[in-house]
């Protein structure tokens, strides 16, 4: 194998591992500008990787298990919002209570499929673009959700900076009485807000389930819905840095790996803490800058919108 | 007609008692739909989670051995939560005070002195104390998020232990299985009666004392109460806010901590890749399950440790997966969050808009 064409073979497996912390985080993205802090994107994220196995098993189609992961996503995050939106409960302690009922929820479905062997989703060769040498295979010839991640990524952009509905949400994220006295309803942005982040949530689980490694095991999202929630933070709120921040970390659980296969004397163990690690450390630094963190943080975030009529 | 939320003018006596039990009926309402969408009668089902495991001496033990760590844990998140910082990564507190605790009977193993389970007790407390420090100097220091970084450390503290059992603290002569060399007795938690209930629940039930005491009697215990509520007034009153945070989490890391040393010296007496069916995480519903009273902690934490047991006799005796144990669990802390809601608010009818008006002109 020639240097071009391994270097071509790690970024390929970079991507791959970016992308499903790429998909859940521009989704929480839009959840947090809205005002909503939603710790449950593992849970929606583990619940949608197997209603995506699931589905694409009893179907045949990836296809049909995308969508069924994306619905479920969404399911997930109606009772975040039922809870946190009608209800007024806690968010932090709801978002957890997501997370620990999407976990026990997907154990239990995902019983029947443990050992089974996955559909895996193909790729699609977008034509001409493809044939480009080094970039094409890299780029342009990606599963749907690979190209859903830059589309999404793009479309967030547009929307949240450079449309009206992106201010709307915006005002009710950082100040929800201005925004409700101008007549937006901001308990509606927010529950749309919310189902879009379990949509990509969803999205995130099906591409584990279906490409990462097409087959069901039991906790396989290992914490990326957390590393997910503090990508937001480190991108502060910034769609093209959350895109950075996804592929940084891509790289980083993905050269332990390779560092591994090298025969580099550290221990697995040690390697595999990696990525959760840095994630400590990138947090670190980023809240160590406090004008960045203040200026972008929705400052609304984390509260509960009581309408006083 | 819609149904509207009004704010009670102050919390609720009765619902604060009340809503705990609706969240508990409402899980096993939905509980038995459950079962009967997976061809089980539900009343057979329930009776194996909630009843049989009752009907023996042994499982009542077993309930009690899986109680105390929950409840131990939970007393620490309580202080924390009550102070509103947010550790959820107890489960790493809990592995790290017990790699810490099993220093002793691992490596210096022929200490056997009548010192050595003091000195395990004290060191299981410290080392989980050691690991919330962390998430609490970096919130304290830089403002970083303690939910993300406490549970990442979670993994990480999971790991530590995988490679400890696997490469330098594996058995010698345990033919290559990952797990440690089996405690010496004098390394081992003394027993109460005759089965495998061992001191911890004592631990447990002493933690809920002192914390009920501390929060309810002392200034410490306001402090932490207006500084969760009303940080702006503790900030007048001249409480420290970073006071606070690093309380809370020595508190609770030194709790988790103290609970992990038990479990492996009084429990599983050596260490193994797995110690913990996820108490720390279930210790979250233990202490909201309790409203962040020690003493409601202590009856929520029994009904948590019968969840575990339910799920295995069920398992035996119906052949029902035991991963409905954590789908009971996350169920009952969603109800729990959305009946907290009665303690806040009244539930309104609005039939019609003039009636809001009229209601107004009042």
């Amino acid at each position: 194998m020639s240097d071009l064409s391994m270097i071509e073979a790690v970024l390929l497996t970079i991507i791959t591992a970016s992308t499903p912390l790429l998909l859940a985080a521009i989704g929480e993205l839009v959840v947090e500008r809205s005002g909503v802090l939603n710790l449950g994107v593992e849970g929606m994220m583990i619940v949608g990787a197997v209603m995506g196995f699931a589905a694409t098993q009893a179907t045949g189609s990836p296809y049909i298990g995308i969508v069924a992961a994306m619905i479920s996503g969404v399911a997930m995050s109606l009772l975040f919002g039922f809870l946190t939106l009608n209800l007024m409960a806690n968010q932090v302690a709801t978002g957890l209570a997501l997370t620990i009922l999407g976990l026990g929820l997907s154990g239990m479905v995902g019983e029947a499929f443990i050992g089974q062997p996955g559909i895996s989703l193909k790729p699609i060769a977008i034509p001409v673009l493809s044939g480009i040498p080094f970039i094409g295979p890299l780029l342009f010839n990606q599963d749907v959700l690979v190209y859903a991640s830059y589309g999404l990524v793009i479309a967030v952009y547009f929307v949240l900076f450079r449309s009206r509905t992106g201010l709307i949400i915006r005002a009710v994220g950082d100040n929800h009485g201005s925004a409700h006295s101008l007549g937006y309803s901001v308990i509606q942005v927010r529950y749309l807000a919310v189902m879009f982040g379990g949509a990509c949530s969803g999205l995130a689980g099906a591409y584990l389930s279906l490409i990462y490694t097409p087959q069901w095991v039991e906790g396989m999202t290992a914490g990326r819905g957390w590393i997910a929630l503090a990508l937001v933070v480190f991108a502060s709120w910034r769609p093209a840095r959350v895109l950075i921040g996804a592929y940084l970390f891509g790289a980083v659980s993905i050269l332990q790996f390779h560092a591994q296969a090298a025969g580099i004397g550290l221990p697995t163990q040690l390697m595999s803490a990696l990525p959760y690690l840095a994630t400590i450390i990138v947090l670190i630094m980023i809240s160590r800058n406090k004008t960045l963190a203040k200026v972008n943080t929705p400052a609304c975030l984390g509260k509960p919108f009581v309408p006083d009529r | 007609m819609r149904i509207e939320l009004e704010k009670r003018a102050e919390h609720s006596q009765l619902m604060t008692v009340v809503s705990p039990l609706i969240a508990i009926g409402l899980t096993l309402v939905c509980g038995s739909i459950l079962f009967v969408s997976m061809g089980y009668n539900p009343i057979d089902a329930l009776y194996a989670y909630f009843i049989e495991p009752l009907t023996t001496s042994w499982s009542i033990e077993e309930l009690l051995v899986k109680a105390g760590p929950l409840v131990l844990i939970a007393v620490g998140l309580s202080v924390c939560f009550l102070s509103n910082s947010w550790n959820i990564g107890a489960e790493g507190q809990f592995t790290m005070g017990a790699l810490a605790g099993s220093i002793i009977p691992v490596l210096f193993y022929d200490f056997t002195s009548p010192l050595a389970l003091p000195l395990m007790v004290l060191m299981g407390i410290l080392g989980g104390m050691a690991w919330a420090s962390i998430p609490a100097f970096l919130k304290v220091r830089f403002g970083t998020n303690e939910i993300l970084t406490s549970l990442m450390l979670v993994y990480i503290a999971q790991y530590i232990l995988d490679f400890l059992v696997r490469g330098p603290w594996r058995d010698p002569e345990g033919f290559n299985f990952p797990e440690s060399r089996i405690f010496d007795a004098a390394h081992v938690l003394p027993k109460i009666g005759e089965g495998r209930l061992h001191i911890g629940m004592i631990f447990a039930i002493l933690a809920v004392l002192v914390v009920w005491w501390m929060l309810s009697r002392t200034l410490k215990g306001f402090e932490i109460k207006v500084m969760g509520e009303t940080p702006r007034a503790g900030r007048f009153a001249g409480f420290s806010s970073n006071g606070v945070v690093w309380f809370g989490f020595l508190v609770s890391g030194g709790l988790a901590g103290l609970a992990g040393m038990a479990e492996v010296s009084g429990s599983i007496e050596q260490l193994t890749p797995v110690i913990s069916p996820g108490y720390g995480f279930t210790a979250i519903i233990v202490a909201f399950l309790g409203r962040l009273n020690p003493i409601g902690i202590l009856f929520a934490g029994l009904l948590l440790g019968l969840s575990y047991i339910g799920g295995e006799s069920a398992q035996v005796s119906l052949g029902l997966t035991d991963k409905v144990t954590r789908v009971f669990q996350g169920m009952l802390l969603f109800f729990v969050l959305a009946c907290d809601t009665l303690i806040l608010y009244r539930f309104k009818i609005a039939s019609s808009v003039k009636n809001m008006k009229e209601a107004g002109n009042v």
